[in-house]
């Protein structure tokens, strides 16, 4: 149990954390408090350490591989059937998979006009599977990184349920599965490495810094080129904003990125689950009260000891 | 023929029958199918993938499941709480309806998670507490266990351990808030659960009323299941009634078609609430528009009616029906909101393999096999009376009638 609890060192972990208050606080006023006390460790987190990002430019990806060839290696992963280098996998629109963190997709935007894009987990700033997890094995780090404990996911695949981006993968043909995606390369990160993929993009399609740092320069090279961007980052504002962030010369429905609007996930949930304590508080009193009144002063007791009272079934 | 066998499997010339030989069949099958999916993993067995990770062992193991075993909690609030003590004759058979089905939930969601040997951990590091589904699972396993206390008292009876089920008796009024605590919780939170898939489920679905959707609805399956379950254990164990217990099953089956038809009509409004709440009206001239009337209309107004109608002419043979179409109705919600209308942008949309279907199947009876076998042996449909009747109740009684064989 020691290894279960100490095994995210280096960059507190805020699933970590919430645990040690829960045992602290007692269980039903931390159910009270969840919410607040997630939401001040979210702040805390952000003090102690930026929250880093990607910036992605789809103008500038020339849809090479490059990042999928680097994720495979720096993740360990199974080689691939076609070699990283076979242009003609791009033929067809692709997944993440288990073994594959990231896949770069090619969109036919008119007939002279193909834009690439990687796509790979969005790291959410208010990620949907963590909230969801029943064990938190999906955890929001402070950099930034929504990281994932294998030593503690039951595989119910309620996190696969909540991400909009169908991010998280299960392992369906193992007998002992898991979920599979991106690390945001969390441990390259803690030896003060780039990602994998950004650090190998050959076109400079992904920048690697600080999100509020990548927000500006993504804002500054709409600025410089009007004509070439849409007027619009995605994930500043999507789901509360994501650690990922996307510029591109084509609305983003076109790049096969979803619609949706700034509603913080965990949110959707929350307000049901606050009604839980208050469930538990007044229920129970509600319901005795409606005991004592539909059986009156000394009506109690009677049905609870058939034996003492005239025989079942004798009432019509 | 020893003492054992005949109090574990009964007449063993008397066991092959044609249900007992199909049904037979349907659980070998699963459980071979069971084994495959614990050697091979999820894939091997289930049509699920990697859009799709909730298929029919969610929405109908769990989903449906849950929804269906409410007639345990309905049924002993309406005696318990609400102090409607006629109905006191169904409170143990629904109680151990309710259990089985939860058992069988159970057994469900463990085929469908990916490494349910962890399920422990959920409970030593209760790390999830702004999961819906951590809530669901801690009031399922709470809940699980006040339904075999409530249970018990059967088993002491069977005994002849009075003082205890003396003792238990007091625990009943207890048992039955606690009940009602959980049921209100995990029911609702079942809904609850989808709320964090606004993209993915059906826009006339979705809704920020699903918790109360689910609870209300379960309230309404749990009746209705009351009303079929007490009418067909009446018919197939009317030799397990004692002489002794006479009570008017139509007379408490119309009041509860008349509770159910109540409820169903304040579900039939939520219900509306919630598609005007989604401003979304225009959806329902399109196929998933239709699917969504044809629940709404055909399996909560009809019924509804039908109840109403069955309980103004007091026939009971109606209630009966209209309860029967009810639990198929609130079936349907369930595999709507879990399967039908979830990913319902998908192409093409998960439909569910054989081998789930069988597995499925299996689960449900083995569950009505369990519930005979309890049923046969312990005091559920009739407590023990005062003078026991040879061969009906008791344990001693079993060991006379083995004497009288022999």
């Amino acid at each position: 149990m020691r290894t279960l609890l100490n095994k995210a060192d280096g960059v507190r972990s805020i699933g970590r954390r919430a645990f040690m208050k829960l045992i602290g606080v007692g269980g039903a006023t931390a159910l009270l408090d969840t919410s607040k006390a997630r939401a001040a460790e979210v702040a805390e987190a952000a003090r102690r350490e930026p929250a880093m990002g990607v910036l992605v430019d789809t103008t500038l990806c020339v849809g090479c591989r490059s990042c999928e060839a680097a994720c495979n290696e720096a993740n360990g992963l199974p080689k691939p059937e076609r070699p990283f280098d076979d242009d003609t996998v791009l033929d067809q629109m692709r997944d993440t998979s288990p073994t594959a963190f990231t896949v770069v997709n090619r969109y036919e935007i008119s007939k002279d006009v193909q834009i690439t894009r990687k796509q790979q987990c969005m790291h959410c700033r208010e990620p949907a599977c963590s909230s969801a997890c029943i064990i938190r094995a999906m955890e929001k780090q402070s950099n930034g990184a929504v990281t994932y404990r294998d030593d503690l996911c039951i595989g119910c695949r309620y996190c696969m349920v909540a991400c909009p981006f169908n991010v998280p993968k299960f392992e369906y043909s193992s007998a002992v599965p898991l979920i599979k995606k991106c690390t945001f390369c969390f441990e390259r990160q803690k030896e003060g490495k780039q990602p994998a993929c950004v650090e190998v993009c050959p076109a400079d399609a992904l920048t690697f810094g600080k999100r509020s740092q990548l927000l500006k320069e993504a804002k500054k090279r709409i600025h410089a080129d009007p004509k070439s961007y849409i007027h619009d980052v995605y994930g500043e504002q999507e789901l509360g904003g994501t650690s990922w962030l996307y510029i591109a010369g084509v609305p983003f429905e076109q790049l096969g990125l979803p619609t949706l609007d700034n509603k913080v996930y965990p949110e959707l949930t929350s307000g049901a689950m606050s009604t839980v304590p208050a469930v538990l508080l007044m229920w129970p009193a509600l319901l005795m009260g409606f005991h004592y009144f539909f059986h009156g002063k000394d009506g109690a007791h009677d049905e609870h000891s058939r034996h003492d009272g005239p025989p079942r079934g004798s009432e019509k | 023929m020893n003492k054992l066998t005949y109090l574990l499997i009964g007449d063993p010339k008397k066991m092959l029958t044609p249900f007992n030989i199909i049904s037979g069949l349907v659980i070998a099958l699963g459980l071979g199918l069971t084994g495959l999916r614990l050697w091979k993993g999820l894939g091997a067995v289930t049509n699920l993938t990697q859009t799709t990770p909730w298929g029919l062992w969610i929405g109908f193991d769990v989903m449906t499941g849950v929804a269906l075993a409410a007639g345990g909690y309905s049924i002993v609030a309406t005696v318990h709480l609400f102090g409607l003590k006629k109905y006191e004759p169904l409170v143990r058979p629904a109680i151990l309806t309710g259990f089985l089905g939860y058992v069988f939930v159970v057994i469900g969601l463990v085929l469908d998670l990916g490494q349910p040997w962890r399920m422990p951990l959920v409970m030593i590091f209760p790390r999830g507490v702004t999961s819906v589904l951590f809530e669901v699972g801690m009031c399922v396993a709470a809940y699980l266990t006040v339904q075999a206390l409530e249970f018990v008292p059967a088993f002491w009876e069977w005994l002849g351990w009075d003082r205890l089920r003396r003792f238990w008796s007091k625990l009943a009024i207890w048992l039955a808030i606690l009940g009602v605590v959980l049921s209100t919780l995990h029911q609702s939170s079942l809904g609850s659960l989808f709320l964090i898939a606004p993209t993915k489920l059906h826009p006339l679905w979705y809704s920020t009323y699903l918790p109360l959707f689910f609870f209300v609805s379960s309230i309404i399956a749990g009746l209705s299941m009351v009303i079929v379950e007490s009418a067909l254990s009446h018919r197939l164990f009317a030799y397990r009634l004692s002489p002794h217990t006479h009570f008017d099953l139509d007379d408490l089956t119309l009041g509860l078609g008349k509770g159910a038809a109540a409820i169903l009509y304040v579900y039939f409004f939520l219900k509306l609430i919630g598609l005007a709440d989604g401003n979304r009206w225009e959806l329902l001239n399109t196929p998933y528009g239709y699917l969504y009337l044809t629940e709404l209309i055909g399996f909560v107004a009809l019924p509804c009616a039908l109840y109403v109608f069955g309980v103004r002419t007091r026939n009971a043979k109606i209630v009966r029906v209209t309860g029967a179409l009810t639990v198929m109705g609130v079936m349907f919600n369930r595999f709507n909101v879990s399967m039908i209308a979830m990913n319902w942008q998908e192409t093409p949309h998960y439909v569910p393999s054989w081998m789930e279907m069988v597995v499925s199947l299996a689960l449900v009876t083995m569950g009505i096999w369990l519930f005979r076998w309890i049923v046969n042996r312990l005091p559920v449909l009739s407590e023990v009376e005062e003078k026991p009747v040879l061969g009906t109740n008791t344990l001693k009684d079993l060991w006379a009638l083995e004497g009288e064989r022999a």
